[in-house]
């Protein structure tokens, strides 16, 4: 067994065959510098990024039961069980399923549409100083502003319909998305813009090579925001703007407010907010991705 | 005497002449360097020396074209610069094989010759197995290392180095001073390289420059007839960098008074 001691040219797998003794202590200090990388199997990294979340709902379910035992408006207030099962019967028919699709391909297209224009824009902006001077603050602006209050002007402007829908949203999640961008670019370490520069990148090459590359975890916490933003608008929008036959979950949701259906309401809640935590996990997770390849996580 | 003059500053391979550089304006301007007259022959290493405030980055950037001169020429006669910093600056997102290959492929070079020359050039800095690596997962002393392969891969004729190796323990550092005599034996590099360590100077320099503080100007010149390979703490060093250290107490008693 002492036998199998790995020596350091064995560690880093490096033979440097008849090197000087500057070679050697050069390996040496390159074995003992190398930080080991410590990752676990994956069951038990999906295990220990799940439990916290197992624990979460049954947390929220045992408040849930709390409350619907305490007695609170006994008469009409949607116990866990009952509300699970609708849950789960709504899930078979194919009514749920339509609205759910309807709804994302508004999602997708709205927030397709938005980072589209919000890096068009922000590019723009970060490029071009006098349309900064100009834009810049506008741009925060729109950020702040709910985008509910749009819809009055966008039912007006295109009518009661999808157009309507996917203009609210792209004026709810561009700014945000522009704005991302713009920052990214203006944090661009200058030093390495210096070593950009020496390196011989000019123009269009320090652009794609250097500034959008270093822009990228701005850029995605921007698209995070501003598809928060984009969910937001859309989910408004569907109970604003009741488009006759396209069933979506706001039309779904309408309908129960109409029959005062709570329990069948409060499962399509819950079908929302599942959607909203998928996407948010989805965008955690390219996040984590750049800051593990970048080494900016803190364990590392 | 004039004709001699002449053919040093013709034959430079970097030429400061009568250089002065204020940064600010009015009564906040701060003159960084004062009237710097420099040649570096070809091949030569040049260390630039001084206590803090007196430039030493300043002229650096000046010769890198990262700035210009208030007054008086700055020039690398068309000579391809390279610029290494105290920190590594090596992008992040790019493992150490590919920052490499950004360089190749700033100055034009194609996909099979950038993966060939970035590879010969990890060798270079023996880091040939470490290619794939990102640089957060590499030490200060590889990262450097990284950097002076991509330095090199600039195909310069003149390397400037701002205090590379500052950040670094002594023990790394005194490897890497092996190294890089190593790099430059094999090349014609003329090096201009600027530190605060006395010794490092000594034990790398062909001549050391003395610059004074606020503002910096050339106050000493000493040539190191030392054979190499030198080791930093070794007797005829050690003589000489307390003799420079003599001549910058000089100049630091000078603003203490």
């Amino acid at each position: 067994m002492a036998a199998d001691a790995p020596t350091p040219a064995a560690t880093t797998g490096h033979v440097f065959p008849g090197g000087s003794a500057s070679e050697a202590a050069l390996a040496g200090l390159d074995a003992l510098d190398l930080r080991e990388q410590r990752t676990g199997g994956l069951p038990a990294r999906i295990w220990a990024s799940l439990w916290p979340k197992v624990l979460a709902i049954a947390l929220v379910l045992a408040i849930w039961e709390l409350i619907h035992l305490s007695g609170y408006k006994k008469s009409i207030f949607p116990a866990p069980g009952p509300t699970l099962a609708n849950l789960w019967d709504q899930l078979h028919t194919g009514l749920l399923w339509h609205a759910i699709g309807t709804t994302l391909q508004r999602a997708v297209i709205g927030f397709a549409l938005a980072i589209l224009i919000g890096g068009v824009v922000g590019a723009l902006v970060s490029r071009i100083r006098p349309l900064r001077a100009a834009v810049g603050s506008l741009i925060t602006g729109l950020q702040t502003l709910p985008s509910i209050a749009w819809f009055p002007f966008a039912i007006i402007l295109f009518g009661n319909n999808t157009t309507a829908i996917l203009f609210v949203i792209v004026l709810g999640a561009a700014p945000s998305i522009a704005n991302g961008l713009i920052t990214g670019v203006d944090y661009t370490p200058p030093l390495l813009l210096k070593a950009g520069t020496m390196m011989g990148l000019r123009r269009l090459s320090l652009y794609r090579f250097l500034i959008l590359p270093a822009s990228l975890p701005a850029f995605v916490a921007g698209l995070k925001q501003g598809w928060a933003f984009a969910w937001r608008s859309l989910m408004a929008g569907e109970l604003l703007v009741i488009i006759a036959n396209q069933p979506s979950l706001g039309v779904l949701l309408n309908t129960n407010q109409d029959q005062s259906d709570l329990v069948s309401a409060t499962a399509i809640i819950i079908v929302i907010l599942i959607i909203g935590i998928c996407v948010d996990a989805a965008f955690g997770a390219a996040d984590r991705t750049i800051r593990r390849r970048w080494g900016l996580t803190a364990s590392a | 005497m004039t004709t001699t003059t002449a053919v040093t500053q013709t034959s430079a391979a970097v030429t400061l002449a009568e250089v002065s550089k204020v940064f600010g304006r009015g009564s906040s301007a701060v003159r960084a360097l004062d009237r710097v007259s420099l040649d570096v022959p070809p091949g030569e290493f040049t260390c630039l020396i001084g206590a803090s405030g007196c430039g030493k980055s300043t002229l650096l950037s000046l010769v890198a074209g990262l700035e210009r001169p208030t007054a008086g020429t700055v020039s690398a006669g068309g000579r391809r610069v390279a610029l290494m910093f105290q920190e590594p600056a090596l992008f992040p997102w790019l493992t150490a094989a590919a920052n490499i290959e950004l360089a190749l492929r700033a100055r034009g070079a194609g996909r099979s010759e950038r993966r060939q020359r970035a590879a010969e050039l990890l060798e270079l800095v023996h880091l040939g197995g470490f290619g794939g690596k990102r640089p957060h997962e590499l030490s200060g002393g590889m990262r450097q290392r990284v950097a002076l392969a991509r330095a090199l891969a600039q195909d310069a004729d003149v390397l400037l180095m701002d205090e590379p190796f500052g950040a670094l323990d002594a023990m790394t550092r005194d490897v890497l001073h092996e190294e890089l005599d190593r790099v430059c034996a094999g090349r014609r590099l003329t090096v201009l390289f600027v530190t605060h360590n006395v010794r490092e100077a000594v034990r790398l320099g062909d001549r050391v420059v003395v610059l004074s503080s606020r503002p910096g100007r050339v106050i000493a010149e000493f040539p190191v007839p030392i054979d190499r390979p030198r080791r930093i703490d070794s007797a005829p060093v050690a003589e000489l960098a307390a003799e420079v250290t003599d001549r910058l107490r000089e100049e630091m008693t000078r603003h203490g008074g």
